[in-house]
């Protein structure tokens, strides 16, 4: 079934009697071609170009909860394309072109809004690095405007100007840069797969990898065996329980991160605003919340509920930037595991396995990865080499030096 | 979250910096192999369930800390001093 608005209110007049599931509800198979373990947005989008770009359909992902049951529909929504390090720059531009045309591409509204991200500086340092980093965005391809303090005035006249530990000195636009409905993007590459012929297996939990004579051959689930000779492993937080049943050890250690929301506002932050204490950001939805979120706990955790430490600094955060919204009532909060790497940056590369690729170390960045990553992904599954724009991201780079340190914070995994 | 810091008692999260996995213990030998070093400083068991990390009392007695915890519950199971302490 396509949508189209002739088709929202063709279905409003006639009691909304026509509409159809999203996408089957298939019982597993015998055998695939390939299996992507992990239905949250990197799963999903890696079988939507396995399909799509290489004609791959007899392919299955298994998920152990719903589809979007994880970080996908948890997370914080920016989408970007600001990356500094060559090796990020290409992958999250490329990226960021794919949102552009994926609401075309997927028949789905996923609500890509590119209402602009400003990060602001602080000091005389920051603004230099962040002048340095928007010439690398312009090298790219990318946009960026370096604002004053006067020029963020404009934008974002209910920050406190006179902050005296974070004084605004000026920020960097990037018009881009924005945000999407996070379910929407998951649902929206289901369907799309499921359409081409995967089949979306739910309540499917894997619970072994098997390997004969350094091949994988399939997998074993709560839903019996199942065969394959391709097997990615693309499951964010949980990378290094199944990395283990195929008897790997990954640079990856699990971390928390909280979000917020209050309850529905008129209109007041048309941006993502990001502030330099803390990792605070903002944006504010459609439905009118302000969403907004902080650092890591910093502790390694698989709790999906946070410390409070962390609730009181991002509120004080969001306070010390703009107090006007102090009057807000936070609804709700959340935690999601989030996959940590050493530096910060993914990993798609194969393994020491035949047959078995990795996708993950996503860290609290990888819902605006998710075209990309889904795209080269599917490249490195189908051809057995790595994407042109992803071909830094090995697993091995801890060990030869080819480390992806974006913060420059050095390379150990509580410090991203 | 607090931990029980057998200096000074219990205490709140805030006062202590989490540094990682209680491997960083297990240093290598200066001329290990290259794979000895990769797994001290990157590879990790990171298990949903019992772990034992290390964290650094800052704002108390600056002791280093091992302590065993839950990373599903939050629940701290032990918390004794690196120095000293059983290995
Ligand atoms: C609070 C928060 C805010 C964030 N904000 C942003 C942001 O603003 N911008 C941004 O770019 N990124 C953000 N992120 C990061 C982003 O959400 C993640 O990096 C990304 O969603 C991870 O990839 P995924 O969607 O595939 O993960 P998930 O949706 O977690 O998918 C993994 C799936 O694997 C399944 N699975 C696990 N184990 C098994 C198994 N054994 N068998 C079968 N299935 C299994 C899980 O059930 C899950 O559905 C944020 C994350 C959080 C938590
Ligand atoms: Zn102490």
């Amino acid at each position: 079934m396509r949508y189209s608005g002739l088709k929202v209110i063709t279905e409003g007049l006639f009691g909304n009697k026509g509409w159809r599931p999203a996408w089957r509800d298939p019982a597993p198979k015998a055998e695939y071609d390939a299996i992507i373990i992990g239905g949250g947005g990197h799963g999903l989008s890696t079988a939507y170009y396995l399909a799509k770009n290489h004609g791959m359909t007899n392919i299955a992902v298994l998920e152990k909860g719903y589809l979007g049951s994880g970080n996908i529909g948890r997370n914080t929504t920016i989408v970007r394309a600001n990356y500094f390090l060559p090796g990020n720059s290409e992958f999250y531009s490329h990226s960021l072109k794919l949102w552009e045309g994926l609401e075309g591409e997927l028949n789905y509204n996923v609500m890509h809004s590119q209402r602009g991200l400003i990060n602001l500086f602080h000091s005389d340092g920051q603004r230099d690095a962040f002048v340095r980093r928007g010439n690398s965005m312009i090298n790219q391809g990318d946009d960026a405007i370096l604002l004053d303090r006067e020029g963020v005035r404009e934008h974002l006249p209910y920050l406190d100007f006179d902050n005296t530990r974070f004084p605004i000195y000026g920020g960097l636009l990037h018009p881009r840069g924005g945000t999407a409905r996070h379910d929407a993007v998951a649902w929206g590459y289901a369907r799309g797969a499921d359409k081409r012929g995967v089949d979306l297996i739910q309540n499917c939990e894997v619970t072994g990898i098997d390997v004969e004579n350094g091949r994988v051959i399939g997998v074993q689930t709560t839903r019996g065996a199942i065969r394959a000779k391709k097997v990615g492993i693309v499951v964010a937080g949980r990378s290094s329980q199944v990395a283990a049943m195929a008897g790997m050890r990954l640079p990856i250690e699990s971390h928390i991160l909280q979000a917020f929301v209050t309850e529905g506002l008129k209109p007041v932050i048309n941006h993502v605003v990001s502030f330099g204490m803390g990792h605070f950001y903002i944006s504010q939805s459609d439905k009118g919340g302000l969403v907004f979120g902080g650092d890591l706990d910093f502790y390694a955790s698989y709790a999906a509920r946070g410390n409070l430490p962390m609730v009181e600094h991002v509120m004080e955060a969001g306070m010390t930037l703009m107090p006007m919204i102090g009057r807000a009532k936070v609804l709700r909060s959340w935690g999601g595991i989030m996959d940590m790497s050493p530096d910060g940056s993914p990993i798609i590369d194969k393994t020491h396995i035949d047959g078995l690729f990795i996708d993950c170390g996503w860290n609290y960045g990888g819902f605006k990865a998710v075209p990309a990553s889904g795209w080269c992904m599917a490249h490195l599954m189908a051809t057995g080499e790595s994407h042109a724009v992803a071909r830094r991201f090995k697993l091995n780079r801890f060990a030869t030096g080819h480390i992806l340190d974006e913060e420059g914070t050095g390379s150990q995994h509580n410090l991203h | 979250m607090r931990l029980n810091c057998p200096h000074c008692g219990p205490r709140d999260r805030r006062e202590f910096y989490y540094y990682g996995s209680a491997d960083y213990l297990n240093r290598p030998a200066a001329d290990a192999a290259l794979q000895a070093w990769d797994d001290y400083l990157h590879n990790r068991d990171n298990p949903a369930g019992v772990t034992q990390d290390l964290w650094y009392h800052e704002q108390g007695c600056t002791a280093w800390l091992k302590v065993k915890r839950n990373t599903v519950t939050h629940e701290i199971l032990s918390v004794e001093p690196v120095a000293g302490g059983a290995a």
